[in-house]
């Protein structure tokens, strides 16, 4: 893309470089002139009185574009303190029997500063590829440049398919490298498959509030995007594979950002960490009250395990926000799931089917929760927790 | 949480942009099994809960130190019901982007048309003004939180999504980005820019009796249509869509079930039996 002044028409008005966000145009000599900070955003089009400003678009925007340069797959690498966090390698895993399907390259793409002795561990989860962006701004999360980066980095290497968590880092950065692209981004996906004929990338996700699942598909253009929930995927075992590293250290200045983090907090932690709990145990509306909740809270402390909720407790103050597992809270997939008065909403089901063993406890025997549970128990749950509490004590003093 | 810091700079020009989307009371939407598609009928529409904060917001803002608020809403003629409601709740305009060439937009597609809008509208604005856009976080129906930033990609100017606080330090303002559950980000932006909010930053008013009537009686929904904003027939509606919808269907649901039965005693000693089998507890 790029923009044109016809200077022939351009009356030195100003009008545009005051509409302009970006300060990327200015008047010299009586004309507008675009200099380098320009983005190509459009504003001063818009604006023009005279209409000397004219946008022009590559022709593959318009026309229908050829996807067969697009090749191999990214997986966009998430880290937080130092840290690549597991939905990264939850990607990995999946990408890996993607691209051997397409019988494409994988690459891990990870923009950061600190990660160089990291490198080859990282390419034994399955990467052929590692795109090591390196620059010390990098270290935090910044929106702008974030976007920039990687927006340079797919118009230069075209990758067909680019995988990002559904986290709120990649839910912010995402849909704005997917717009400056023009390509196609599906928003939490739960489910990728490849149709090996026309190499589309098949995105499954819940929609309507979760009762309901889209299989979304971008044919006619690519990269094809896709930000993908945490917790659906499982993280691959590391594997001994030759791994191409490629690193790229770019100047990006912490002005080249026009927001500014003044301050990161961290909050108190709570003990909740659902995610990568072994066990879960949940309670619902069917709980009835807060004091209630002491009970299911002790059925944790038994177990060891971590307590959530679903929706409605959550809404009811019982609760609260990190607890709540469902298509709008957590995804979870532990050994052994406790659902205690849930009646089994799909919007709670898509959080947690992907458990192990579930266990289901409710009094009504029609309860959607039975049909996903491995054991259904029809009992009030204040009656049973209480006996099976003394049960798990038992078993445990055994061993 | 710490406390932000407000100072009021009255003079700023500033005009508020609120996005808001009509959509389904999602808990009703029900699948029809014979034909596998939505069963939309009786179906309530209602405004997308999410926007509600952010014209509440918006409203609080123009209450604190002045604006103009302006509502906006691309969606079939049924959706000037919502442009109705943020009226009663008190914008002071409301735009429907209403138009059958506009129909079946992806994210890509809608915010291409939410530009040209607001673009439209800017064009007409006094020269020393400058805009805050608000979108809720996210559409219930959809989930994507994608229009946001995309619109904000089209226009060219900052973001900052999920929003739980807001305030003004002069002319710039300062904000509280929810930041994965262990981390809050203060983060501090010019203007123009757009945010999204998420459902902690207030608590949205009722429209009120006046608010209803002034809505009804005194104040005018603007409609334009894809011939109005100058609309690229190649950048809406379902030609300028990148993705599509290749199928719908009921999620499947998987598992043995055993229903344990007996005296609770009985159902409590069986349970811990089969969990110790399956290596579980």
């Amino acid at each position: 893309m790029s923009i044109i002044i016809d200077d022939k028409l351009c009356t030195g008005c100003a009008s545009c470089v005051e509409s302009c966000p970006y300060s990327g145009i200015e008047i010299i000599d009586n004309v507008a002139v675009i200099n380098e900070k320009c983005n190509l955003c459009g504003a001063c089009v818009e604006v023009c009185p005279v209409d000397a400003i004219v946008l022009e678009k590559e022709e593959f925007k318009v026309k229908k574009m050829d996807i067969s340069q697009y090749n191999g797959i990214w997986v966009i690498a998430e880290h937080y303190q130092d840290k690549i966090q597991p939905i990264t390698f939850q990607l990995m895993g999946k990408s890996r029997g993607l691209a051997d399907i397409l019988k494409v390259n994988l690459s891990l793409v990870i923009l950061g500063s600190d990660f160089d002795n990291l490198l080859e561990e990282f390419g034994k989860f399955g990467a052929d590829e590692i795109i090591y962006v390196k620059s010390p701004i990098l270290k935090s999360y910044y929106s702008d440049i974030y976007v920039k980066v990687l927006s340079d980095l797919i118009i230069e290497n075209k990758p067909e398919i680019i995988l990002i968590g559904a986290t709120s880092t990649g839910r912010d950065f995402a849909p704005r490298v997917a717009k400056r692209l023009n390509a196609g981004l599906t928003a939490d996906c739960t489910g990728l498959d490849i149709d090996i004929n026309t190499h589309n990338l098949l995105q499954t996700r819940p929609t309507f509030g979760g009762n309901i699942m889209a299989t979304i598909r971008t044919p006619n253009s690519r990269p094809q995007m896709a930000t993908v929930r945490p917790g659906i995927f499982k993280s691959p075992k590391k594997s001994k594979r030759e791994v191409h590293i490629r690193k790229i250290e770019p100047i990006i200045k912490e002005k080249d950002t026009v927001t500014k983090i003044v301050k990161i907090i961290e909050k108190e932690k709570f003990s909740v960490n659902l995610e990568e709990a072994k066990i879960i145990v949940a309670g619902g509306r069917g709980v009835g009250s807060k004091e209630n909740f002491k009970l299911i809270k002790k059925l944790a402390m038994v177990l060891g395990a971590e307590l959530g909720g679903s929706r409605v407790t959550v809404e009811l103050n019982w609760l609260d926000q990190e607890q709540q597992i469902g298509q709008t809270g957590k995804t979870v997939s532990p050994k052994l799931y406790i659902a205690c008065g849930i009646s089994g909403a799909i919007q709670h089901l898509v959080g947690m089917q992907n458990s192990e063993i579930i266990v289901a406890i409710n009094k009504d025997p029609n309860a959607p929760i039975f049909k996903v549970a491995h054991y259904g128990i029809v009992a009030d749950l204040h009656e049973f927790i209480p006996a099976l509490i003394k049960e798990i004590k038992k078993v445990k003093s055994v061993l | 949480m710490v406390k932000l810091h407000n100072v009021l700079n009255s003079d700023l020009n500033l005009k508020i942009f609120v996005c808001v989307k009509q959509v389904p009371g999602v808990a009703e939407v029900r699948i029809d099994p014979k034909t596998n598609t939505l069963v939309r009928e009786g179906v309530p529409s209602i405004m997308n809960p999410y926007d509600r904060n952010a014209i509440e917001l918006a409203l609080s803002i123009k209450e604190e130190r002045g604006a103009k608020v302006i509502a906006l809403s691309m969606g079939p003629p049924q959706a000037e019901e919502v442009l109705r409601e943020a009226l009663a709740m008190g914008t002071d305009e409301a735009y429907h982007l209403t138009d059958r060439a506009f129909a079946g937009a992806d994210t890509l597609a809608t915010s291409y048309t939410l530009a040209l809008a607001i673009r439209k509208i800017l064009k007409e604005s006094k020269k020393d003004e400058t805009y805050l856009i608000i979108c809720g976080s996210q559409a219930i129906d959809g989930d994507t939180g994608q229009v946001g930033p995309e619109l904000a990609e089209e226009l060219g100017i900052p973001q900052i999504t999920y929003v739980q606080k807001f305030n003004f330090k002069g002319d710039k303002i300062i904000l509280e980005r929810a930041f994965r559950a262990e981390e809050v980000v203060i983060i501090e932006s010019n203007l123009p820019a757009l945010i999204t909010v998420l459902k902690e930053i207030n608590k949205p008013r009722y429209p009120t009796m006046l608010g209803v009537m002034n809505a009804y009686e005194k104040k005018k929904i603007i409609q334009l249509n894809a011939e109005n904003l100058k609309a690229e027939k190649a950048k809406i509606g379902l030609t300028g869509s990148m993705t599509e919808v290749w199928r719908i269907f009921i999620p499947e649901r998987k598992g043995e079930h055993l229903i344990l039965e007996g005296s609770i005693q009985e159902m409590a000693t069986k349970l811990c039996e089969n969990l110790k089998d399956d290596k579980v507890l």
